[in-house]
């Protein structure tokens, strides 16, 4: 029997993630991890709020960064959008989002230190590339009838206005609320790098092995995303954007010549500073590819396929939980919790906690990317399956989950796992500021050695790879005709 | 007055002549009506038409009638004046109109018997209703010519004739398409009849019966 496509490549995968799953270290080294685990889990039954002053105010600024950055992202991004005809500024657009916004908080940290204005362009530029390509999408997709019966000498802002943006305005509004969910996990993590946000806050707990204020502090940010859509209305909205930029804190002043310092002469390559000629930068470049970039890209992908293929599995398992097909009203709600808890903690807070817990591997890595994406696309099938009418005698149990869902659910399965394909390298990679030897750790380790010159081609040749895997993605889909409508959740 | 005539126009759909050529004029104070069959090429030829003269002062109100869902009746008829205002004026609007607009719009709508139903998004409007809402913006739009895709085959007896009336009165000139051979009779000066992309019939509407007309067909 001749395999199909989809068969075909979903073997590939599998046979490749097997490959690297045994090429890679993927050990428990802490010598009880078990007990760890224990600890935090009795941390989260038993929350210590008392230390209600310091974790109200990272709850405050982790939501003030997450409106202003996401603000002004949104912002920039309709700039971008209305002038994304133009094939520089697709490429810009697609070349800011490349870059995770860890990398530039990096960036940022070096030039503007541990000012407010770092976490906020942090977020405000990535989310400008996202922006500007999903607003150009639904712009792009408005009636353009509208503009053709429109006075000829109307304006162009009132046409504008009046003809496009007035009919993609729910869908705006929409997409920039869920933005802001992202934003609220992108800010949270900020503080991993020294933003005054939750982040920070978990990482002081964790060292001082204060579980139960670790407790609260995860408590606190599920209750905040979860009630995100009771407290963010449209016509708080204008409010919140007013009011947030008082909230950042003052952090530390500028030092505007390290600013321009940073941009002037450390990212410079170094044997261009010292006028060293060509064939010295090609050898230092060379250098600086062979025992860096490559291992760090290796690492990176092997990590990526095995992450994605156990998205994949769980995420299989487990949108049963949420479909109204195999679930009763109870268990439904129940499923959702869990699937929300999954999706709203950020990989890259995962990951912390579980090399706390287990010692430096992969394994923590995978697990988290798992966790948290497996969430995501397991709530977007589970979703997508309640759309579908069973006959009244279809069958129940496994037959039901393999005659009547899979095979219904498989095309837009493997479309949002694509989709995500991207998503899970960008995170890999940033992973390695955590100690696993992806290109973040080569990034961070330059930069702790004050060779941002070395940081700056690392994180290029990250953004590169992360655009290549975009488009590969993309080729993928297009060979094997998946079309899973028009899907945006992706943060 | 502008002049509004065709020469030798042709439409294409791929590779596949669709309409033409034909010639024809727009005199002063004429209000055409287009008929025949459906395909007969009454649509392509009115899009020619406002291809053309676009940069003359035509008014479009197309079958479609390419509303804004999102937005308020009053601003979708606001729209047909969006070049009379600056920009800053037209994005306050936006946000709160002024009186005097409101005024004349409401007096429009309520020509057209919708008045109640002015802050109400489009989106939420039944087909009649967003039909006398487009009739509403061409109206309010001015112009010298009106061009016009089955303007009133949404509504029903009185209030076809009366919205006809309106938007025949509305403009000097005017070239509408139409399936109801008694309207165009009795509100046109002229009938243009098409068949197979070609003009089959020319003549004023005195000469004219809607029986003579039904050979069309």
């Amino acid at each position: 029997m001749a395999l199909r496509a989809t068969t075909r490549v979903t073997l590939g995968f599998i046979l490749l993630a097997l490959v690297c799953f045994a090429l890679g270290d993927f050990e428990i080294s802490a010598h009880d991890p078990w007990r760890s685990v224990g600890q935090l889990l009795l941390g989260l039954v038993q929350p210590d709020f008392s230390g209600i002053d310091s974790l109200g105010e990272a709850l405050l600024r982790t939501v003030a960064f997450a409106f202003v950055g996401v603000g002004l992202g949104a912002g920039g991004g309709m700039l971008l959008a209305l002038c994304f005809h133009r094939w520089w500024v697709r490429t810009f657009s697609a070349f800011i989002r490349a870059i995770h916004e860890l990398f530039w908080a990096l960036i940022f940290l070096q030039s503007f230190g541990l000012h407010p204005v770092t976490g906020l362009l942090a977020i405000a530029i990535p989310y400008a590339g996202i922006f500007a390509k999903v607003y150009a999408e639904i712009l792009d997709e408005t009636d353009p009838l509208p503009l053709d019966v429109l006075p000829r000498r109307a304006g162009r802002l009132s046409k504008l206005v009046y003809a496009r943006l007035s009919q993609a305005w729910p869908h705006l509004v929409s997409y920039t609320a869920y933005r802001l969910e992202c934003g609220l996990r992108s800010s949270a993590v900020l503080g991993f790098v020294g933003m005054p946000t939750i982040g920070y806050h978990l990482m002081a707990a964790f060292a001082q092995g204060h579980y139960s204020t670790v407790g609260a502090l995860l408590l606190l940010f599920y209750l905040l995303i979860g009630t995100l859509r009771w407290w963010v209305r449209p016509r708080l909205l204008p409010v919140y954007l007013l009011v947030a930029p008082f909230l950042l804190g003052t952090g530390l002043p500028i030092t505007w010549s390290n600013v321009t310092r940073f941009f002037t002469e450390d990212i410079v390559p170094s044997p261009l500073k010292r006028g060293e000629g060509l064939s010295a930068l090609w050898e230092w470049f060379a250098q600086l590819f062979m025992n860096q970039a490559l291992p760090g890209i290796l690492n990176t992908l092997l990590l990526t396929q095995v992450a994605l293929v156990a998205t994949g599995v769980l995420a299989l398992a487990l949108f049963p939980v949420i479909s109204r097909h195999f679930t009763h009203r109870a268990s439904g709600a129940a499923g959702h919790v869990v699937l929300v808890i999954m999706r709203s903690t950020p990989e890259y807070m995962l990951a912390f906690i579980l090399l706390q817990l287990w010692g430096p591997s992969m394994l923590p890595a995978v697990v988290a990317l798992a966790l948290h994406n497996g969430g995501i696309i397991a709530h977007l099938v589970g979703r997508r399956s309640n759309e579908i009418q069973l006959r009244q005698d279809a069958p129940h149990g496994i037959d039901r989950y393999a005659f009547e869902m899979l095979p219904r659910l498989y095309g837009p399965f493997l479309a949002l796992v694509f989709y995500r394909w991207e998503i899970i390298m960008r995170e890999t990679a940033i992973l390695g500021i955590l100690g696993i030897a992806t290109l973040g750790f080569y990034v961070d380790s330059a930069i702790q050695e004050i060779r941002f010159d070395r940081a700056m081609v690392l994180i290029l040749i990250t953004a590169l790879i992360n655009i290549g895997v975009d488009v590969l993605a993309r080729r993928l889909r297009g060979y094997l005709r998946l079309r899973h409508g028009v899907n945006r959740q992706q943060c | 007055m502008s002049d509004f005539a065709l020469k030798d126009a042709e439409a294409h759909y791929g590779a596949t002549r669709v309409l033409g050529p034909l010639s024809m004029r727009i005199a002063a104070g004429e209000r055409v009506a287009l008929i025949g069959k459906s395909g007969a090429g009454k649509s392509t030829l009115l899009s020619l038409m406002f291809d053309r003269w676009q940069a003359q002062n035509v008014a479009l109100m197309p079958q479609a009638l390419g509303l804004v869902d999102t937005l308020s009746v009053f601003h979708n008829v606001y729209m047909g004046r969006l070049d009379r205002h600056r920009w800053w004026r037209n994005l306050a609007t936006l946000a709160k109109p002024w009186r005097r607009d409101i005024d004349e719009i409401k007096a429009l709508l309520d020509e057209v018997g919708i008045g109640e139903k002015r802050w109400t998004p489009c989106g939420e409007l039944s087909g009649g209703q967003r039909q006398r809402v487009a009739a509403a913006r061409v109206l309010y739009q001015q112009g010298d010519l009106l061009l016009a895709d089955e303007p009133v085959s949404a509504l029903d007896g009185p209030q076809a004739s009366h919205v006809m009336a309106m938007l025949t009165e509305g403009y000097p000139q005017a070239v509408l398409a139409m399936h109801d051979l008694e309207l165009a009779l009795a509100f046109c000066t002229r009938i243009v009849g098409l068949k197979d992309g070609a003009i089959v019939l020319d003549a004023p509407s005195e000469a004219l019966s809607s029986a003579t007309l039904q050979d069309l067909y």
